[in-house]
């Protein structure tokens, strides 16, 4: 089975969630699958190759091992895609950590208007419109995509670091 | 000027276009600018001097005045606190007044928390910063449409498009038929006689299309058509590989 969880972790487009697995082998229980699966991840990863399964967006995806990062570039002949400004970034942070939030909850923590950013960040599908808060004026709500999981390389939102962390190592700052 | 040729660095400033917009990047709002200068000035963040630190605020502003910078409301907004929080803290304390009240009513504390709320959240955006930079030093396998034999396929830009139509007009001018049609074709005509064609074929050569072609005209209503269709959603062309010869399938009906 481990190898063809590995043959289809390769062709897939997106992530290889379990629930597909679990569809492409119905005889199999759950906990076997994943077993199979982690003792795929960790020998696959073991070897000295030049990929690696990671996990990712709540899936498993191959992906090449970063280390070869400047030999792969001079093959592909491209330079590094454009990154988020520092505005879209501390916008970006702000809504993972406290959505589902509104424009005027960002400006409060941000200090400055973010619009700009949000606009960004929305076009770059790293933010989706979640919903509507139930006061005043109904101000649009705004949380993180899947597609923020893929681009930053995390599992699941539990991935991040806490607040905490981050409020302690500011308090060291100041 | 010499403060003022000072600060100009620390804005770190450039000049866009005409010399009329600047652009600050090394400060993206007043909390920045509050942050950086108690960094710079090792203030504890505990026991700001607020009125020296209002000092220097309000200079940023005038340099950022001076270089035509457009100082958005929230710069405004904030040196309005600045002020404000400095005049309380000049109000004599009451007498009688027990050690915990002065603590609760110190006017600096919601600045403060707001100071380390953004820094906070500036040390979260570092982080996904860092992660991004991973994250741009790996590659997954790019998605490829697969047909249905399995066999794997380029799609087709428009620049091969039109060098593929490119070929055809040539191919027709080479050809120097000047037969004169006896009925001009319209591009919905067109667009008929392919949709019955693929009723009969699933798939289509792009150059088999243009063998009929009677005049340059009719070339290009052709072209038309097709593009038409693939815009309708009910062709698609894709190549075996890059370069190749153009085929052309239909899509089957999304229900």
């Amino acid at each position: 089975m481990q190898a063809i969880l590995e043959a289809i972790i390769y062709v897939a487009e997106d992530p290889v969630k379990m629930e597909q697995l679990k569809e492409v082998f119905p005889e199999e229980s759950a906990p076997d699958i994943e077993n199979a699966l982690r003792s795929l991840v960790e020998s696959f990863n073991a070897r000295p190759g030049g990929m690696l399964i990671r996990e990712v967006a709540g899936g498993y995806r191959m992906t090449t091992r970063p280390e070869h990062h400047e030999q792969i570039r001079a093959y592909l002949k491209t330079r590094p895609g454009a990154k988020l400004s520092m505005a879209a970034l501390e916008t970006l942070a702000v809504i993972a950590y406290k959505q589902p939030v509104t424009l005027a909850e960002i400006l409060a923590i941000r200090g400055k208007k973010s619009s700009t950013a949000l606009q960004t960040l929305l076009e770059r599908k790293m933010v989706a419109i979640v919903g509507r808060k139930p006061v005043v004026g109904r101000p649009i709500l705004y949380g993180t995509s899947k597609e923020f999981l893929i681009h930053f390389g995390l599992n699941s939102l539990a991935d991040l670091p806490t607040l905490e962390e981050f409020a302690q190592i500011a308090g060291e700052q100041l | 000027m010499e403060n003022g040729d000072n600060l100009n660095q620390d804005f770190q400033s450039s000049l866009e276009g005409a010399g009329i917009t600047i652009q600050l990047e090394a400060f993206q709002g007043p909390l920045d600018l509050l942050l950086h200068l108690i960094k710079r000035e090792e203030i504890d963040i505990w026991n700001i001097p607020i009125a020296h630190i209002t000092e220097q605020y309000l200079e940023y502003l005038r340099v950022m005045k001076d270089l035509n910078i457009n100082v958005a409301g929230e710069w405004l907004m904030m040196a309005a606190t600045l002020i404000h929080i400095k005049s309380r803290m000049l109000v004599p304390q009451e007498p009688g007044e027990d050690a915990q009240a002065e603590e609760e009513e110190d006017p600096r504390k919601e600045l403060v928390y707001q100071l380390l709320e953004h820094q906070k959240f500036k040390n979260a955006a570092e982080m996904l910063y860092t992660r991004e930079e991973v994250e741009n030093a790996v590659w997954n396998k790019p998605p490829s449409d697969v047909l249905e034999d399995g066999s794997e396929v380029v799609a087709v830009t428009l620049f091969d498009l039109l060098r593929a139509f490119n070929e055809v007009v040539k191919r027709f001018e080479a050809q120097q038929l000047m037969e004169v049609e006896p009925e001009e074709v319209t591009v919905e005509q067109k667009i008929e006689d392919i949709r019955r064609r693929f009723l009969v074929h699933d798939q289509l050569l792009f150059s088999s299309l243009f063998r009929e072609a009677r005049s340059k005209r009719h070339v290009i209503v052709i072209f038309l058509a097709l593009l038409e269709l693939v815009r309708l959603r009910e062709i698609w062309l894709y190549q075996k590989k890059a370069f190749d010869e153009i085929h052309i399938n239909k899509l089957k009906e999304s229900s």
